[in-house]
């Protein structure tokens, strides 16, 4: 009888052979790694946000009035809604270290290069949303922080030429972050994970579309790949598990930990508290607006920060496959950043002294250097890797590839003399 | 047989293409509109314009701040030795001098938004200091460091008695 009813699906819906060439047949490189599991996770946080965030929307009410005390309601009146709303919050930091890992795994193994820009740009176009919508959703409780945060974020579009004064209002719908910047941030933090799922499906699209990438950096003959189902299926799910055990302390022993505690107390738009912090997942970017003296200059090195990494394709001039995994200079380079970004964070968490300042400003130098070096350093390291010597294989192959970007190159040249 | 009426007319049918989208792209330009201006500050929130302040019971070097327009805005009235350091210079960054500030050299009326991300600043002396990012300024509400670009702005406001003022309006 099921196969009965697949059959009949499959003469008018291609169920089997979707299945069968995006799942489970799905060719996989085998040397996969641990690093590799991150996509999938954050493809799971994403899911888990969604469904504890309709829970928690069936309760919450956005109004200045009553949001503060609906939050109170979730907890200690609603069924389980104390958990909801901290899977929902932990959810948040966790969708965030995920995606940076993924991130991380990216820019070390070099998956950004060639075939896949288009699969990491629609990844960075991931990361605003992302970025947005957790901006939005932190408004929502209507605590101090929430409600100083949103003032200071929407306060960034003052650097937008001629019109400054008047995007802010708009943005917010009042002269001050007010009720109407309330409700409009919660129909928009409900609506754009909808839009993130719309992006994830490109992203995915754009994926096996140019396959994964793997540790060697090299794409892998078709005998070196094998079927996601059964052997991703399993490492990804065992993946999870590791990842739900954390998630779950979290949740269950120190879910206040990633809540600043100033938010406990009612919003005030008549005082700022002393100490005001974004998330951690915003530190670093954060230490960077503060890092710059000017006003403008500041919000435009803030947002230049985040898009830096969609540069990443063009920046990197290295024909040696495989990424920092067999490039020292670049290895060392990207530690290097890795630390620069935790000095960022650390900058950007503590109020601002003239030695933090100062350290702030070397810090967000480093981090612009360290994208804008990456030419010239990938090159010399290429010369130097090529005169040390390198395996026949990968010259060959490194050989092949650059032809073919020459062909490539030289393909619409041909088409213009055809035509004449 | 007229040209236009040939099949393979292209420039008609270019023309027409042409044509169509853009008026077809006026057209949702046009629908736009009123998505864009509902997010506009409604009627409710443009009518809390004006904010009257009895000023009889703030004492020399107190401040006081009230709402207006949802924002705070400090008053201060201020001491001889204040008005004096605040005439003395012409503040920082944004050089303006402190009679240009102040309608009665004791009363210094100021919207309290830092001028930087629209924090509150708060009142240590000499002056006002933004915690959000270290921004401070003097006893004219005009920068004198950090990253703010602007002085404090002075809202429109009047004296109706001599210890009344209505601020909104000048």
């Amino acid at each position: 009888m099921p196969n009965r009813i697949i059959k009949w699906i499959d003469q008018r819906f291609p169920l089997t052979s979707f299945v069968k060439h995006e799942l489970t047949g799905y060719p996989t490189p085998r040397n996969l790694s641990y690093w590799w599991n991150f996509g999938f996770l954050a493809g799971f946080v994403l899911m888990l946000q969604v469904a504890t965030g309709i829970f928690l929307a069936m309760h919450y009410k956005a109004d200045v009035a009553l949001s503060f005390d609906s939050i109170q309601h979730i907890m200690r009146d609603v069924n389980y809604g104390w958990l909801l709303r901290y899977m929902h919050s932990t959810g948040a930091s966790a969708f965030f270290f995920v995606i940076f890992v993924h991130m991380a795994r990216t820019l070390y193994y070099g998956s950004y290069r060639a075939p896949r820009e288009l699969l990491w740009w629609t990844g960075q176009g991931l990361l605003l949303l992302l970025m947005a919508t957790a901006f939005m959703g932190y408004l929502l409780p209507w605590g101090q922080m929430s409600f100083w945060g949103a003032t200071v974020i929407t306060n960034l579009f003052q650097a937008t030429p001629f019109y400054g004064e008047q995007v802010v209002i708009w943005l917010r719908g009042d002269y001050t972050v007010g009720d109407a910047t309330l409700s409009r941030f919660f129909a928009l933090h409900y609506l754009f994970p909808f839009i993130i799922i719309g992006a994830v499906i490109v992203h995915l699209v754009a994926l096996h579309s140019v396959k994964s990438s793997n540790p060697s950096g090299i794409d892998l003959a078709a005998k070196d790949n094998i079927p996601f189902h059964p052997y991703f299926t399993i490492k990804d799910l065992y993946g999870l598990g590791l990842f739900l055990m954390v998630y779950c302390v979290f949740v269950f022993f120190m879910p206040n930990s990633l809540i600043e505690p100033a938010n406990n107390i009612p919003a005030n738009p008549m005082q700022t508290p002393n100490h005001i912090v974004p998330e951690w997942y915003f530190l670093p970017f954060y230490a960077i607006l503060r890092s710059v003296p000017n006003m403008v200059g500041g919000v435009v090195a803030m947002g230049l920060s985040v898009m830096m990494f969609a540069f990443m394709p063009f920046l990197d001039r290295s024909r040696i496959p495989g990424g920092a995994h067999y490039r020292p200079i670049y290895r060392l380079q990207f530690y290097l950043f890795m630390l620069d970004m935790l000095v960022l964070g650390y900058v950007g968490y503590v109020p601002p002294t003239s030695q933090t300042m100062l350290i702030g400003q070397i810090a967000t130098l480093c981090y612009f250097a360290s994208f804008f070096l990456v030419p010239f350093i990938s090159k010399v390291e290429e010369r130097w890797l090529i005169k040390r010597g390198l395996p026949p294989q990968l010259m060959a192959l490194m050989e092949s590839e650059s032809a073919g970007i020459a062909k490539r190159k030289l393909k619409p040249q041909r088409r213009k003399g055809d035509m004449a | 047989m007229n040209k236009s009426d040939e099949l393979d007319d292209t420039g008609r049918r270019n023309f027409l293409v042409k044509v169509t989208s853009v008026v077809g792209g006026v057209g949702v330009a046009a629908t736009c509109v009123p998505f864009v201006a509902s997010m506009n500050p409604s009627s409710d929130v443009l009518a809390k314009a004006e904010t009257e302040v009895d000023l009889s019971d703030i004492t020399p070097g107190a401040m006081r701040t009230v709402a207006w327009q949802g924002k705070p805005v400090f008053i201060l009235r201020r001491t001889p030795d204040q008005i004096k350091s605040s005439s003395a210079s012409n503040g920082g960054s944004d050089p303006e001098p402190d009679n240009k500030r102040v309608q009665h050299p004791e009363w210094l009326v100021v919207v309290g938004v830092c001028t930087h991300m629209g924090c509150v600043p708060n009142k240590e002396e000499p002056g006002w200091t933004c915690h959000c990012h270290g921004s401070q300024y003097d006893d004219s509400g005009r920068v004198i460091r950090g990253p703010a670009p602007k002085n404090l702005e002075v809202p429109p406001y009047r004296f109706v008695t001599e210890n009344k003022i209505i601020i909104g309006k000048a």
